[in-house]
């Protein structure tokens, strides 16, 4: 095919030459073009995600507020972000969040996405409503959320303790509101993933497994699961990584508060950043919380797919 | 794996309506329909308490908010759209929008077409995987100098925005492209090219209309990220007439916390765009998502 080609392209080409330096010539030529395409998606690319990323790296050796002069500190920012309680705060806050988050985003999608695979009545549309939340904005879906949870919630169950009171006034308990409402969102989006993986098992392996006398739980443990692992690998680290970095939910329930109780790490950036002269401390924070999100989501990639590896 | 997938997905779906119609009715599993009915109306309930609550007098505000209104309030509507500048906010957020979904789909696709018909050149690659590993840097770390550079560069404005969604889109969308671009065969833009069309009239004659399935999916995640997105308005944006949906929604609820009927309202209205598009939709933005994750 590739020699027809060439001596096509060679034949056609005005100055008849020898076919294989035409032919290269034509090459180089198309090549040209590809480069003309690239390079400058690269250049605008670079120039505003690459560039920034730089800077902030650059920023957080100063101790610039964001305005007026500034002065290299070394290391300063980062040694005074292991000593800043709030900080640690926000980080203790992102992960025991994103962390309870994800394990119950990913049981509860699982069921849902098991029970929509099974043989039920009007599947497709229970499966729009699962996916519903989607396409809604998190902050206004967020503001509807804390009427439940300040205004209903606690009429509705009088009778739990913490929610009577309000759980987003709780400095103990407003991150369990942002878990719940995290879930509701986030489930959308992992079941019908789950549910794309579950399709692509053949159903004879199922007839098989039943005819061998294998119940629903061992189907499960045995076909179900070990065949699905590449979509629970996938969830499971975007779930993780998208958690840590919440901002949307907390401006919408809590606003960080009480107090700085539900302060997540990119509220406190942006915060600091922009409201409280930190824009360099806050910069050197971003860096850290870079480093943590980049090694936590590649060691659960790896942990994640030696163990699909094992089935 | 994307092409095994929706391959399978025909075949299954007609096998299990074989079985359907020779079992009928008595094939259905109803626990699971039980439990996926329950787990639904979780779902529905917060919809559910937005719209009464949107619909109710404020005097009619003391329960839980999920009674039924018992009597209607439609100026709820009339008050949110003056309050927060609704017609402003909509025509922004749809400016953007569509000027991101537009140009998104008009760049990503070329680009990842450059990048993925020459993968055996080391540039070329090391720009495929240069996106590739943008993806892993979390949004923060380029926020706040980000907002300097586009003030500096006068882009803290839609403009900006349309221009920011685009450029940041690609290194997810050249991922999505790639792999389907790949699957095409090269024959019909070698033919295309012995007609003498340039690498320019190749792609976008040719190529451009093969790429339906994986254009829907980039407009699809495009679209529902610009009109919903939050952090980026709220840090970019610095002229109030520029505010987009989901900003104005956050200003406004600063300013009347406790006006929770006119909120409501304001919350339904900014829902329902999106919302409408999915319900006349719904199956092939469903598809067109899970086409964009599944590899």
């Amino acid at each position: 095919m590739t020699s027809v080609t060439d001596t096509v392209v060679a034949a056609r080409t005005p100055a008849p030459r020898a076919v294989g330096h035409a032919s290269r010539r034509k090459n180089l030529h198309s090549r040209r073009h590809y480069y003309w395409i690239v390079v400058p998606a690269l250049v605008l690319f670079a120039g505003f995600h690459t560039v920034p990323v730089l800077v902030g790296v650059f920023y957080s050796f100063t101790d610039y507020a964001g305005y007026g002069t500034w002065d290299f500190v070394g290391l300063r920012n980062y040694a005074g972000l292991l000593a800043d309680d709030r900080a640690l705060h926000a980080y203790g806050f992102s992960f025991g969040f994103a962390v309870a988050a994800t394990i119950l985003t990913n049981v509860v999608s699982l069921a849902v996405a098991l029970g929509l695979n099974a043989r039920i009545v009007a599947r497709n549309t229970f499966r729009g409503v699962f996916f519903l939340p989607y396409v809604l904005a998190v902050l206004v879906v967020g503001y509807v959320f804390q009427y439940l949870f300040a205004n209903s919630l606690p009429q509705l169950l009088p009778f739990v303790p913490a929610v009577r009171d309000n759980l987003l006034s709780s400095p103990e308990w407003a991150w369990v509101a942002i878990v719940l409402f995290a879930v509701w969102q986030a489930s959308a989006f992992a079941v019908v993933i789950y549910l794309a993986g579950l399709q692509s098992i053949p159903t004879e392996l199922y007839e098989a497994a039943s005819i061998d006398g294998a119940g629903a739980w061992r189907q499960f443990r045995s076909i179900t699961f070990p065949l699905i692992s590449a979509f629970f690998t996938i969830n499971m680290v975007l779930s993780l990584k998208n958690f840590l970095q919440v901002f949307d939910h907390v401006v919408a329930l809590t606003g960080g508060g009480p107090g700085t109780s539900t302060e997540s790490i990119t509220m406190l950036i942006y915060k600091g950043g922009f409201t409280g002269g930190e824009f360099a401390y806050q910069t050197a924070n971003a860096v850290v919380f870079v480093i943590v999100i980049t090694v936590v989501s590649l060691g659960q990639f790896r942990v994640l797919q030696r163990r699909e590896a094992d089935f | 794996m994307t092409t095994t997938l929706l391959g399978a997905r025909p075949a299954r779906t007609r096998a299990v309506r074989a079985v359907r119609g020779v079992r009928g009715v008595r094939g259905v599993n109803w626990w699971a329909t039980a439990f996926i009915a329950v787990c639904s109306l979780t779902v529905l309930v917060p919809l559910y308490l937005a719209v009464v609550v949107a619909l109710k007098t404020p005097d009619q505000l003391g329960g839980t908010g999920f009674e039924w209104p018992t009597s209607i309030r439609w100026a709820n509507f009339a008050d949110a759209w003056e309050r927060t500048q609704f017609p402003q906010a909509l025509t922004n957020t749809a400016l953007i929008t569509v000027g991101s979904v537009v140009l998104t789909l008009l760049t990503s696709s070329i680009v990842s077409w450059a990048i993925a018909r020459n993968l055996d050149r080391t540039f070329f690659r090391g720009a495929y995987f240069y996106l590739l590993a943008a993806l892993f840097v979390p949004f923060p770390i380029i926020m706040l100098p980000l907002v300097k550079e586009t003030a500096l560069l006068g882009l803290d404005n839609q403009a900006g925005l349309v221009v920011l969604y685009t450029i940041f889109g690609l290194s997810l969308n050249v991922f999505v492209y790639t792999a389907f671009i790949r699957s095409i065969p090269l024959e019909l833009e070698e033919a295309a090219r012995i007609d003498g069309a340039s690498t320019w009239a190749v792609f976008w004659k040719v190529v451009f209309p093969l790429l339906g399935p994986m254009n829907a999916t980039v407009g699809i995640l495009t679209c529902v990220w610009a009109w919903n997105d939050f952090i980026l308005p709220l840090v970019v944006l610095s002229d109030p007439a520029a505010r987009t949906i989901p900003l104005a929604e956050y200003v406004f609820q600063g300013q009347y916390n406790t006006d929770y009927t006119v909120a409501f309202a304001s919350y339904l209205m900014a829902m329902a765009p999106l919302l409408l598009v999915y319900v006349i939709a719904q199956r092939w933005v469903i598809s067109g998502v899970v086409r964009g994750s599944v590899k």
